[in-house]
């Protein structure tokens, strides 16, 4: 038997390692300063579709992306990594979205993909830090969901049931769930494994329409009539027959009111070197003012 | 109709002082709203949960009592929640950004195509105008007033968004454990309760996922309500560098507490994070060793009462908000402060 996998991924600037040039003088942020970078839970999930697809061979893992035409770089490390094939989801009216109408177009996309037993991303993108999308795609596919997945113990895909080891506050549970699913695993799960050297032979001149300048896709036209893998499906909001009201800008209910830096008010400090003397003093002080005891 | 809504949480028959939390900021926005404080308990073997919440305010208790709705599974509270707030309709609902409300919130706000902010750290209720597309699709001013403002930090921390969703309700928030502070309203509040007919809520084919198998530790550590917290940052170097903080902590009578670079860097175990992403803490004092202070860690700690920063850098962000800041190496003068604690202590 072998699995229908769709694995969610987005690139995202890279908010761990954010410097002090990462805000602009006028307390935007500065996108450019950030590296994109593959949403490292959506790793995770990466491996958990991996390591169906060497359970159950024949399996074929579909990597689905909604963002800017550069967010092809997650397909093609995807496809680096062993995944079959991938989709970019990019198109100005899709802008602006929130996690509702990012949810809304990607079930909309998977809906085009067609068969799916399993769909896996990460529990939430570093960007926004919501967790909202995976469950918002169920709710919408009309799907059941596994949130917080830290490994998948067993599938059957016969009786159509999966096991999952989840956490959950204070603990861990163990979980069956019915076929087809939303599946959103954590960053303690297993690290994805690297790239294939192969694949990356294979697949380094994969790209989507839009991230070719006129000259390269006339240059590549040829090649990709030989090699169709090398040209990665690409959809606007038409090709995935999207409602505009649910889409970008339109289909989001949240709206940003406004944005600020975080100033914390500077407090009157007393400075020391740390000598034994001034440590001596302060702890004495401390304990005179029952600050501690 | 049109009130406000907290989704409790409960632990076998025990409601989360997040929940609770969240009762008491929730009874605020209803003060300020001129509405009502209802509230879901939905879980097995209820009897009696009501008593656990009306202290802080609540007017109306909607009890769920199934077998099937403890364990928490994602589709069943989904549908109760759906369904009760498609006759209620309320224009506020409350949950913790909790692994529970992280799972149910999207999933609710996806059915009724209402806004969801994640971790909010602070809830206004406020007027203010906004251009929108009118039915021509021109731009308009558009004054809006009473909604509620989902303030909570973005982009790794280092910005403040105020989010509003004027145009759906309900207006969804979740809000981390130990945000909002817990303030009994009157021991005697007396609210409705209605208990409801599960199964007109919630179809039996809802019910499809089962737990096998649950284990819920009990936590090894009071971070939260430690009256004094001793962290360390990623300058501690390594997890054998936390032991230095666990010494200190242990002759204070503390609790040790991480920044997200040294969780990451696996110096410390994640739930003793401390900041935006992981506990906020409230102590009479913290001591940041090695801790230079991203704003997403400031988040978690900034209403501790005496601040002391132990660092090498002078320059660190968080000698800014310190009461005493310590020019040095923890290396150097964590040792010290042991030494001088024990001697004066005596």
């Amino acid at each position: 038997m072998s699995l229908k996998i769709v694995v969610l991924a987005k690139q995202v600037p890279d908010t761990r390692n954010v410097g002090p040039d990462a805000m602009t003088p006028e307390g935007t942020v500065n996108r450019a300063a950030l590296p994109a970078v593959f949403n490292p839970e959506d790793l995770n999930a990466l491996e958990q579709a991996l390591r169906l697809k060497e359970q159950f061979p024949g399996s074929t893992i579909s990597v689905l992306t909604m963002g800017l035409p550069k967010s092809a770089e997650v397909i093609r490390e995807a496809l680096y990594r062993g995944a079959d094939q991938g989709y970019v989801v990019t198109d100005r009216p899709l802008g602006g979205a929130d996690t509702l109408a990012t949810s809304y177009t990607l079930s909309q996309a998977i809906k085009k993909i067609g068969e799916y037993d399993i769909i896996l991303g990460g529990r939430q993108a570093i960007d926004g830090d919501t967790a909202q999308v995976g469950p918002q795609i169920a709710e919408k596919l009309g799907l059941t969901q596994v949130t917080y997945a830290e490994e998948i113990i067993s599938l059957d895909p016969e009786k159509k049931k999966i096991v999952v080891k989840r956490h959950i506050d204070g603990g861990v549970e163990t979980v069956e769930a019915p076929l087809p699913l939303v599946v959103t695993v954590n960053g303690s799960a297993a690290p994805c494994r690297p790239r294939n050297a192969k694949r990356v032979m294979k697949y380094k001149n994969a790209t989507a329409a839009a991230e070719r300048t006129p000259e390269q896709a006339e240059a590549l036209a040829p090649v990709i009539a030989k090699k169709p893998y090398l040209d990665i499906t690409q959809w606007g909001a038409a090709d995935i027959d999207a409602d505009p009201a649910q889409i970008g800008k339109a289909g989001s209910p949240t709206n940003v009111k406004s944005v600020q830096n975080i100033v914390f008010k500077a407090k009157e400090s007393r400075t020391m070197s740390g000598s034994d003397e001034e440590i001596d003093t302060l702890i004495q002080e401390l304990l005179n003012e029952k600050i501690i005891g | 109709m049109n009130n406000v809504f907290v989704y409790c949480e409960i632990e076998g028959q025990t409601v989360a002082d997040v929940s609770l939390e969240l009762l008491t900021k929730g009874r605020k926005l209803a003060n300020t709203l001129g509405v009502q404080l209802e509230c879901i308990c939905a879980g097995s073997k209820l009897d009696g949960v009501e008593k656990q919440v009306m202290p802080f305010g609540v007017d109306k208790v909607h009890v769920f009592d199934a077998e099937g709705l403890f364990p928490y599974t994602s589709n069943p509270h989904t549908a109760l929640v759906v369904n009760l707030f498609k006759e209620e309709k309320p224009q506020i609902c409350l949950m913790g950004a909790t692994v529970i409300g992280r799972d149910l919130g999207p999933r609710v706000s996806s059915a009724l195509f209402s806004g969801l902010t994640a971790d909010c750290t602070e809830l206004e209720i406020g007027d203010f105008d906004m251009n929108v597309k009118n039915a021509d699709g021109e731009m308009e001013k558009k004054h809006y007033v009473n909604q509620l403002y989902q303030i909570r930090p973005a982009f790794g921390g280092n910005i403040v968004a105020t989010i509003v969703n004027p145009e759906h309700r309900p207006q969804m928030a979740t809000v981390r454990e130990g945000v909002m502070k817990k303030e009994v309203l009157d021991p005697n509040y007396k609210g409705e309760v209605i208990r409801h007919d599960v199964a007109k809520y919630v179809p039996e084919t809802e019910y499809v996922v089962k737990v096998l198998d649950r284990h819920i530790e009990k936590a090894k550590h009071n971070l939260k309500g430690a009256a004094i917290v001793v962290a360390g940052g990623y300058g501690m170097g390594s997890k054998e560098g936390f032991d230095m903080l666990f010494d200190l902590a242990k002759e204070l009578h503390a609790e040790v507490g991480a920044s997200r670079a040294a969780v990451d860097a696996g110096y410390a175990d994640h739930d003793r994070q401390i900041g935006q992403t992981g506990v906020t803490v409230r102590p009479k004092v913290y001591i940041a060793c090695g801790i230079s202070g991203q704003i997403q860690h400031i988040a978690g700690m900034q209403d501790a009462g005496i601040i002391i920063s132990i660092n090498s850098d002078p320059n660190a962000p968080i000698n800014t908000i310190a009461d005493y800041v310590i020019n040095g190496t923890v290396e150097e003068v964590v040792p010290k402060l042991i030494k001088y604690y024990k001697k004066n202590s005596k």
